[in-house]
C-alpha cells in the first residue's frame, strides 16, 4: 500500500445500481465497497456482530448498505441511499435504489444524477420484465453509460454461453431504446469473480472487471460542447467602498462553455449583452465550463434577476408556455389533468397548470394507454402543461439540466413528479462494429 | 474512505473533466447560493470543527467579493475545547458575521434539561437548537453533516424538510432529483441544509491542504493528559473526568472530530501537519465517527432516533 501526500486530481463518477435484492445487488454493492477497501474496521466488526446475532455464519456483505431500523426490522429497503468509495484512480458516487415495488421513483431519482448505470440480472433468469423496465428507466433518463452486469455466473457453472445470450438480448433491448453504450460483465458478486478481482474461472472474458470499467469509464463532458446555459441563482452586489459598482450573476452553468467576449442574451427579457468577465469563486478566469459555479460580469448593466437564463446571443432556445414532456409521478397523491402546480426549471419557479395527459408509459412492454386521466406514484407518461410564464425549455435529449424539470405541489411543497422535455426515447444507434466492444460480438 | 491518497491518472480526463474537489466545491457553492436565493433567513451551524469551517469557507467563497448573507449559530454545550473558541471568536470578528449562540447550560442551570449521569452532553443539544430555530425564525439551517458518515445519514437529503418540532421523518422527505432542490416549506417548518453531503473525511482534508483553511490546534498532534474510557482517549476537565479508577497521562494525540468534550475522543499520533495528517487517515483502518465518537456508538439505531428528535 503506497500513500503520497500529495495532493489527488482524480475525476469523480457519479453511478447508480438497479436490481432487486433477490438479483443480489446489496452483495454487489457490499462486495465493491469491501473489495475495493472502503470498508472500515469499526463498519466491518458491525457488520459482522449483526450478522452473528442473526444467526449467519459469514459477514452478510448486504448488511452494510442497511440504513433505517425500518428496514433492518423489514428486510427490506427504502429509497435512494448514497454511498462512497474511492480508488487511487477515482472517487465514486454511488446512488443505491432498491429494487421492490416503490423502485421507479427511486431509480428515476437515482438515475437523474448518474453518469453510469449498473443493471443487475440473476444469470439463471436472464433479462426478465424487471429488467427491461430498468433499461427503460436508463434509456429515458439518458444515462450515458449502461453496464449490465451478469450476477450469480457460480450458479451457472460460469458457463459462457449463458452469459452471452443475456449479453445479446439486453443489448439487443437497450440498443432499441437508443441507449448509446453496453457493457455486459459476466460476475459472482458472491464469490467476487469479475467485481474487483478478475475472475480465476472465466477465462473466456477478456474483458475489465466492474470496478475496471468504473475507474476507466470516461465521464462524461459532452455537456461542455452544447449549448451554454447559466441558470442565475443569485445577484451578487457588494456595494462596498471596494466594490463600488460590482454586479455579478452568480449560478452554476448548467450546460456548455462560456467565455469572456461572448455576446450573451438574457432570457425570458431578450436584452443582449456581452461577457465582459468570468469570476470562478473569487479567481478571474477567460473561460468556465458545465458544472462549474461561476459569477459572470456583463458589459451593460441590464435588469438580472434570480431565475434568468443567461445564453450564447448565437444559441439562444425558444421560450414557451406550453411544454410537452415525459414524467415519472414520484408522490404518494395521483396528479389529474387540471391540478394547477408549480414547475421549477433551472432557478426559476412558476406556476402552472396540467392541460392533458395523453398516455402512460408502461415500462415492461413499452405500450402506450391513451388518456389514463391522472398518474399515480411511480407512473411514467407523457403531459402537456401550460405555464404562467415563458420559459427557455430545451430538450432533455440535448441538456440533462435544462431540459427537466420538477413540478411542486403549492398547497404543501410536495415534489410531485420529475419532467424531461421532449420526446421519450433517442433514436437507436446504429449498433456497432465488434471493433468498440470490448471483444463482444453482438 | 480510501486506503490511499490518490494520484492524478493520465488518460481518463479530458480537458474538460473537473477535479474531484473542483466538482464538490462547485456543488456546495449551488447549494449555498440556492438557499440564499430562496430562503429568507438561513443560519449556519458553526461549531469551529472543521467540517462546520470548510462550509463557511465555501460560503465566503460563494459570495465573493460581498459579505455571506447568512448569521452563524453556535450551540454550546458548555464542554468546549479552548482552543476551538478562541478559534470561533476570531473568525467571527474577522469576516464581521453575526454569532447567535444556544447554550445548553444555560437550559441546566435554568433546570429545563438535566445533566446525565454519564456527563455527556451531545444528546442536550436538540433542545436548545430547535428553540433558537423558532424563536429567530431560521427558515434554513445549514449543517455540516455528511452521508458518508454514518448509516442513518445515506439517506439524508441535501434539502431536509424539518417540522415545527425540527422533526425528521424518513418518509416524508422529497425525492432529489438532478441539481433541482425543493425548498418549499409551510410557516413554522425549515429546511435542514446539508452543502457537504456528497463529502468523504479524506476530502474534507484535502480541500483544506489545497486551500490552505486554518484550523484550530487541537487537530493536530499535541501533548495533552487524557484518561482512557470506552476504548477512547478523553481530556481530563471539569466537565466530569477522569472518575475513580481512571488514571491520567501525557499522551501525543490528535482529534479527528471536534464536539463535547466528554464524547470526543482523541487518536494517539504523531502528525503535526496537514499532509501528515491525510497520510494517517488514509490509512486509517477507523471511520471517523467509529474512532471517535461515544455517542453514536450507544446503539445501531442512535443515530436515526436523535435525527428524528431535531438532533443535526
Amino acid at each position: 500500500m503506497t500513500t503520497t501526500t500529495e495532493l489527488s486530481a482524480t475525476t469523480l463518477l457519479r453511478f447508480a445500481t438497479a436490481g432487486s435484492v433477490d438479483d443480489g445487488k446489496s452483495t454487489l454493492v457490499g462486495r465493491l465497497l469491501h473489495d475495493s477497501k472502503s470498508v472500515l474496521a469499526d463498519q466491518l466488526e458491525a457488520v459482522e456482530h449483526a450478522s452473528r446475532s442473526r444467526g449467519q455464519e459469514t459477514p452478510d456483505l448486504a448488511l452494510l448498505t442497511d440504513g433505517l431500523r425500518a428496514e433492518r426490522e423489514q428486510g427490506i429497503t427504502i429509497d435512494v441511499a448514497y454511498r462512497y468509495f474511492a480508488t487511487p484512480r477515482r472517487r465514486f458516487i454511488l446512488a443505491d435504489t432498491p429494487g421492490h415495488v416503490q423502485y421507479t421513483r427511486n431509480m428515476v431519482t437515482g438515475a437523474s444524477t448518474a453518469e453510469l448505470t449498473v443493471i443487475l440480472v440473476d444469470a439463471r433468469n436472464g433479462v426478465v420484465e424487471q429488467t427491461r423496465r430498468h433499461a427503460a428507466i436508463a434509456a429515458l433518463l439518458r444515462v450515458p453509460h449502461v453496464v449490465l452486469a451478469v450476477n450469480k455466473m457460480d450458479l451457472v457453472d460460469y458457463q459462457e454461453s449463458v452469459f452471452a445470450e443475456i449479453a445479446e438480448e439486453f443489448t439487443a433491448y437497450a440498443t432499441e431504446l437508443g441507449v448509446p453504450e453496453v457493457t455486459a460483465i459476466p460476475i459472482s458478486a458472491l464469490a467476487g469473480d469479475n467485481v474487483v478481482e478478475p475472475s480465476a474461472t472465466m477465462d473466456w472474458y477478456g474483458g475489465p472487471t466492474v470496478l475496471e470499467h468504473l475507474e476507466t469509464v470516461p465521464v462524461s463532458h459532452d455537456l461542455a460542447h452544447c449549448h451554454a446555459r447559466l441558470p442565475v441563482q443569485y445577484v451578487i452586489r457588494p456595494q462596498t467602498a471596494e466594490h463600488p459598482d460590482y454586479r455579478g450573476y452568480a449560478g452554476q452553468i448548467a450546460a456548455g462553455t462560456f467565455r469572456v467576449g461572448d455576446p450573451v442574451t438574457v432570457l425570458p427579457s431578450g436584452r443582449t449583452t456581452k461577457v465582459s468577465g468570468i469570476d470562478l469563486l473569487g479567481k478571474p478566469v477567460d473561460v468556465a465550463w458545465t458544472p462549474q459555479s461561476v459569477t459572470l460580469l456583463l458589459e451593460d448593466d441590464i435588469d438580472i434577476s434570480r431565475g434568468d437564463l443567461i445564453v450564447p446571443s448565437k444559441d439562444a432556445p425558444a421560450t414557451t408556455q406550453d411544454i410537452e414532456a415525459t414524467v415519472c409521478h414520484v408522490a404518494d397523491q395521483p396528479l389529474t389533468v387540471g391540478h394547477r402546480v408549480l414547475l421549477k426549471h433551472g432557478t426559476r419557479t412558476v406556476k402552472a397548470i396540467v392541460k392533458d395527459i395523453p398516455s402512460r408509459l408502461t415500462l415492461d412492454d413499452l405500450s402506450l394507454h391513451p388518456h389514463p386521466g391522472q398518474l399515480v406514484a411511480n407512473d411514467i407518461g407523457r403531459l402537456k402543461i401550460r405555464t404562467a410564464e415563458p420559459l427557455p425549455v430545451d430538450s432533455y435529449a440535448d441538456s440533462r439540466r435544462t431540459g427537466s424539470f420538477i413540478l411542486i405541489d403549492p398547497a404543501d411543497g410536495t415534489t410531485l413528479t420529475a419532467g424531461m422535455v421532449g420526446e421519450s426515447f433517442a433514436a437507436p444507434e446504429p449498433v456497432k462494429d465488434e471493433a468498440d466492444d470490448d471483444g463482444w460480438d453482438f | 474512505m480510501t486506503t490511499t491518497v490518490a494520484k492524478t491518472e493520465e488518460g481518463t480526463a479530458s480537458p474538460y473533466a473537473l477535479s474531484h474537489l473542483d466538482a464538490l466545491e462547485s456543488e456546495a457553492v449551488h447549494i449555498f447560493r440556492e438557499v440564499a436565493g430562496e430562503f429568507e433567513r438561513p443560519v449556519i451551524l458553526f461549531s469551529g470543527g472543521k467540517d462546520s469551517i470548510l462550509m463557511l469557507h465555501l460560503a465566503l467563497k460563494a459570495f465573493a467579493p460581498a459579505a455571506i448573507p447568512f448569521s452563524l449559530l453556535h450551540v454550546d454545550t458548555g464542554h468546549n475545547f479552548a482552543e476551538v473558541l478562541e478559534y470561533r471568536d476570531r473568525v467571527v470578528a474577522a469576516h464581521g458575521l453575526r454569532l447567535h449562540v444556544a447554550s445548553v447550560q444555560d437550559y441546566i442551570d435554568r433546570g429545563v434539561l438535566k445533566e446525565r449521569p454519564d456527563g455527556t452532553r451531545n444528546p442536550l443539544q436538540t433542545l436548545p437548537l430547535t428553540e433558537k430555530i423558532q424563536s429567530e425564525r431560521f427558515d434554513a439551517v445549514f449543517g455540516g453533516g455528511r452521508r458518508d458518515e454514518e448509516k442513518a445519514r445515506a439517506k439524508e437529503r441535501v434539502f431536509s424538510l424539518r417540522d415545527e418540532f425540527s422533526q425528521w421523518d424518513p418518509r416524508r422527505q422529497r425525492p432529489e432529483l438532478w441539481n433541482l432542490y425543493n425548498g418549499r416549506h409551510a410557516p413554522g417548518e425549515h429546511v435542514r441544509v446539508f452543502p457537504l453531503s456528497n463529502w468523504t473525511e479524506l476530502d474534507v482534508w484535502q480541500y483544506i491542504a489545497r486551500e490552505g483553511i486554518e484550523l484550530p490546534e487541537i487537530y493536530f498532534a499535541h501533548e495533552r493528559e487524557v484518561f482512557q474510557r470506552g476504548g477512547m482517549w478523553l481530556t481530563a476537565g471539569e466537565w466530569g473526568g477522569p472518575k475513580d479508577g481512571e488514571t491520567v497521562e501525557k499522551r501525543q494525540i490528535r482529534y479527528r472530530t471536534v464536539g463535547d468534550m466528554s464524547c470526543t475522543g482523541a487518536v494517539d499520533s504523531d502528525a503535526v501537519t496537514l499532509e501528515q495528517v491525510i497520510a494517517e487517515i488514509a490509512a486509517s483502518r477507523l471511520t471517523e465517527r467509529g474512532a471517535t465518537r461515544a455517542d453514536d456508538k450507544l446503539s445501531e439505531a442512535a443515530m436515526e432516533d436523535r435525527k428524528r428528535e431535531g438532533y443535526f
